[in-house]
């Protein structure tokens, strides 16, 4: 109805994995993590798969806009 | 041990990032509102992801991310039944069977549904048990969130609630049951990706799959079961003595995994209603399908950390231990302990927005359904039956105000009597219970009639009641867990068994007392006013044009054989 969820879905999750991203990789807040014996940015890999996940979504919601396009168009 | 997290600008920036989206979403849905249909059905225009995800999406709520991690936690892997057993076999049950005469009837509620198959005192019994229920039951999400953020953040209790109510009352007043359901969606991703790190990084710390085991195997000889009960969902069911859930297999299969969970599934208007909105038949019966998929694998974004929680908090050198309350874990905190313990600033942020996403997609399913059971099945049916199409545009936005009002009392109602929300949540349940019952019977026997669904409800209603009455678990502390009617004619090994059976008691009733009333009365309908109500006189749906792997019943048959697999891998 009128809007392609895909599009918030993909600009929330790119917004934000683009800020944890960045985040950890300027700072040392894993450093918690760390005296477990756990070597993960956390920030950084989440961040990171929002950002391919958000990307996805923007992709499908713009190929499907696409296609519609050329569909109404026919 | 009582967490409190110190969030940094990060944090709150990923939250207040979310509110934005959350709103935003509304604010564009807002000129599509034309109709009532629009508004209160979301114009029946939906394709199926969609409503897919919606529809499970507005079953993670608060109860479910905070409550399956606390079973995790007490039960272990036995918490599982409440998602494979406890809910598959009854999606697929909605998806092939029940959903052609929901969409096809072009009823636009449950409750409706009941007032074309039976007569109109069923449907009002239904709707008003179903809209007070819901409005309470988004009360009690208020007031979880804001006890949790008040507990976690030092948010004060008044502004917690407010803030979250005056949210969700934005966005499902503007954009009505559309912007709940892509809501939901966006909330369902969130959900995901919130406590998947967590999942993944909790298990690489404990030693992955075997060294959670070992653990557990620990923690359940020393609370004198075998060693696997709590990583093995089935092998210790034989009898109820011999698991941490203190149920056997027939409370199992016949309470959980046929009574109470077709008649959550089947008949709850809260997820039907998202496949109703569906923009196909084929999409509708699909939508339960497609929800089952997530379905099936939330155990393991809820449960191991639960499980994985007890496990450290077993472990004297972990550094970890769930909070005591009163002689036991207060294993409701499982979630937001492990959120604390494992994450750093940021993902902090996004574990603690997710939690936040979680509580407002369960209000919102429930002021959403809510508003729609209240528009056409109380207003327009009894008090105002024929004004415009505006009119009832009107009336549904106006029911949303007023069913966040209602929402916030019920929430502030069950932070000064506990007590008193426990015995509506008990009575609440003797009314469930009995319902797929008639749904069966009205669905697929065709001389069902409207005096033999009522008076067979309110039975089963009763025999709940009854039964309740007169049993208790062990240990029960207070008459809400039962035996209130003086004498005690059996004690269940633990309240989850006395639910299950109560509910098995319920159904029988009023399955039979509604085929020996229908029996003795005149059905009143016609074959003709029957059609597409009742299996026998419905054309069937063939799917005909669809290719094999479209069609509903191959999606069926790929989630049956999935959620048997899951079994047998955790039996």
């Amino acid at each position: 109805m009128g809007l392609d969820i895909r599009y918030p879905i993909g600009f929330l999750f790119s917004l934000i994995g683009l800020m944890l991203t960045i985040f950890g990789l300027v700072t040392d807040s894993n450093a918690e993590l760390y005296h477990r014996s756990l070597d993960i940015n956390v920030n950084l890999w989440t961040g990171l798969v929002m950002i391919i996940f958000g990307g996805f979504m923007l992709i499908l919601a713009y190929t499907s806009a696409k296609k519609k396009a050329g569909k109404k168009e026919e | 041990m009582e967490q409190s997290f110190d969030l940094g600008w990060i944090d709150y920036s990923i939250m207040l990032i979310y509110f934005i989206f959350v709103l935003g979403i509304g604010w564009t849905l807002k000129k599509y509102m034309k109709s009532s249909t629009d508004f209160l059905e979301a114009g029946r225009s939906l394709p199926a992801w969609i409503t897919g995800l919606a529809f499970i999406a507005t079953n993670l709520g608060a109860l479910e991310v905070i409550g399956m991690a606390a079973s995790g936690a007490k039960y272990g892997i036995a918490t599982v039944h409440f998602y494979w057993i406890g809910a598959i076999p009854a999606m697929i049950f909605l998806a092939i069977f029940m959903m052609p005469f929901y969409y096809n009837s072009k009823a636009r509620s449950v409750p409706e549904y009941l007032k074309l198959r039976f007569d109109e005192k069923t449907r009002g019994f239904n709707a008003v048990t179903f809209a007070v229920m819901t409005i309470f039951a988004s009360g009690i999400s208020m007031y979880a969130l804001a006890l949790l953020m008040e507990t976690l953040l030092g948010w004060d209790f008044n502004f917690s609630l407010l803030i979250s109510a005056v949210i969700v009352l934005v966005y499902v007043y503007l954009g009505g049951l559309t912007s709940a359901i892509y809501n939901e969606v966006l909330q369902f991703f969130l959900i995901v990706i919130g406590f998947l790190p967590l999942v993944i990084i909790a298990l690489i710390h404990i030693g992955g799959w075997e060294g959670l085991k070992s653990s557990l195997d620990v923690v359940a000889v020393n609370n004198g079961f075998e060693a696997g009960a709590y990583t093995e969902s089935w092998r210790h069911m034989g009898n109820a003595e011999s698991n941490p859930l203190g149920v056997g297999i027939m409370g199992v299969v016949v309470g959980l995994g046929f009574v109470l969970s077709f008649g959550y599934w089947c008949t709850n208007f809260l997820v039907v209603q998202r496949a109703m909105a569906a923009d196909s038949i084929t999409s509708a019966r699909k939508t339960p399908l497609i929800g089952a998929i997530p379905k099936m694998f939330i155990p393991f974004l809820v449960i191991l950390p639960g499980m994985i929680a007890i496990a450290l908090t077993s472990d004297p050198d972990s550094g970890f231990a769930l909070p005591v309350k009163g002689e036991a874990y207060d294993y409701d905190k499982t979630i937001p302990m492990m959120l604390g313990y494992y994450f750093p600033t940021g993902v902090l942020g996004l574990g603690l927005t997710a939690l936040m996403a979680s509580f407002m997609s369960g209000m919102a399913g429930n002021v959403t359904a809510f508003n729609t059971v209240f528009t056409y099945d109380i207003y327009q049916a009894y008090i105002n039956k024929s004004k415009s199409d505006k009119h009832y545009l009107r009336v549904g936005q106006l029911t949303t105000i007023f069913g966040i009002l209602v929402s916030i009392l019920a929430a502030y109602v069950a932070s000064l009597f506990n007590n008193l929300m426990d015995f509506l949540q008990l009575v609440f349940a003797f009314i469930n219970a009995p319902l797929f019952a008639t749904f069966l019977l009205g669905m697929f026997w065709k001389r069902g009639t409207g005096h033999g669904a009522f008076f067979g409800l309110l039975a089963g209603t009763g025999a709940a009641a009854l039964h309740h009455g007169l049993t208790v678990p062990i240990g029960a502390m207070t008459l809400v867990k039962g035996g209130w009617l003086g004498t005690i004619i059996h004690t269940y090994p633990s309240e989850m068994a006395q639910n299950f059976w109560t509910a098995i008691y319920a159904f029988i009733t009023c399955f039979v007392l509604t085929i020996i009333i229908s029996t003795l009365t005149k059905q009143l309908k016609t074959d003709g006013q029957l059609k597409g109500l009742v299996y026998s006189l419905t054309p069937k749906e063939k799917g005909e044009g669809l290719k094999w792997h479209d069609k509903p019943v191959t999606l069926a048959i790929i989630v049956g054989v999935i959620s048997i697999i899951l079994s047998i891998l955790f039996w």
